[in-house]
């Protein structure tokens, strides 16, 4: 499926289903971040069972050094 | 002490994240300057560059309290939006509001920063707004239940210190909340003079992130903060025009 990722269009491989599978295809599952689709914030137990669907619009946020 | 909504920190100095010349420079500053909060932004993740090192990932995070602020925003929505994001991150429920509304000064927004208060204080934050030094502003809001009142000294970064001490002055004397004084600190002269004044804490982070040695910096406003502190506690002698002496005027030797 396609998804808009952090601004940018992506092709998603058929086995990346769900936001746990999104963030373990690149890698960030153990980093700190912070997922939005569609606006809508994804709290961390319901990375499992809330799936991807073709044009959503995920954002992948951190904290960053700021003042 | 310093304490904000029910949380009690043995340091007044809330430290900036931002622009140091490198991760270990910024772990040593951070340990030296003995803050206990430190703020952050909150950005989109570098996804395609995944292995790039972030320096909240490398903090005990036990040690210390994030403060993510909303830089980025223009407007309350965007700002809640941002608040939203750090809080689902299961590490914090502070947030410093910072709705910048003149691109060049760097300048809160007055009425988008009062409407954000209001609306993250309804969602259950614990609210640390970045305003001006605009005395009804800060008073306004107080009235709306933010747990500190952060002015600014000067603009964001410009090192100019504190410019208008008398409205931080007025401020600071009809706070009930702890007042923080936030933006503009250049120096440890600027930041003894804040807490001389009688502020709670001081928000800083070009101050020490921008210095040639940024862990000696880190060291100096510690102390300048602490100094500055015990002097207001202390209560400083009146200003007068003309001298008085300290020595008695009375067995001159020789009269």
């Amino acid at each position: 499926m396609k998804i808009r990722l952090n601004g940018t269009q992506v092709e998603l491989p058929e086995e990346v289903t769900s936001v746990e599978s999104l963030l373990a295809h690149y890698e960030l599952q153990n980093r700190i971040a912070i997922v939005e689709i569609n606006e809508d914030i994804i709290q961390k137990d319901d990375y499992k069972t809330k799936k991807l669907a073709n044009g959503d619009v995920v954002e992948i946020v951190q904290f960053v050094g700021g003042g | 002490m310093l304490t904000i909504a029910n949380r009690t920190f043995n340091s007044r100095l809330l430290l900036g994240t931002g622009k140091y010349p490198s991760f270990d420079i910024q772990k040593q500053a951070v340990e030296v300057s003995e803050a206990e909060i430190l703020t952050f932004a909150v950005r989109r993740m570098n996804i395609f560059e995944a292995s790039q090192p972030n320096f909240l990932e490398q903090l005990d995070l036990t040690k210390y309290t994030l403060l993510p602020n909303t830089a980025g925003a223009k407007t309350a929505e965007e700002a809640v939006r941002i608040a939203k994001l750090a809080k689902a991150s299961g590490l914090c429920d502070m947030i410093k509001v910072e709705i910048i509304g003149d691109d060049r000064s760097l300048l809160p927004d007055p009425i988008e920063t009062l409407r954000a208060s209001e609306m993250l204080l309804n969602e259950g934050f614990i609210v640390l707004p970045y305003t001006s030094d605009d005395v009804v502003l800060a008073k306004r809001l107080e009235e709306l239940g933010v747990h500190a009142v952060m002015p600014g000294a000067s603009p964001i970064g410009s090192g100019k210190g504190i410019l208008n001490p008398l409205n931080l002055k007025f401020i600071i004397e009809q706070s009930q909340v702890p007042v923080i004084i936030d933006a503009g600190i250049g120096s440890p002269k600027d930041v003894a003079y804040a807490m001389e004044l009688g502020a709670d804490g001081v928000l800083l982070n070009t101050a020490v992130s921008g210095a040639q040695d940024p862990v000696k910096m880190a060291r100096a406003v510690k102390l300048a903060l602490e100094a500055g502190r015990l002097g207001y506690e202390a209560g400083r002698i009146e200003e007068k025009d003309y001298a008085v002496a300290s020595s008695p005027m009375t067995g001159l030797v020789g009269s």
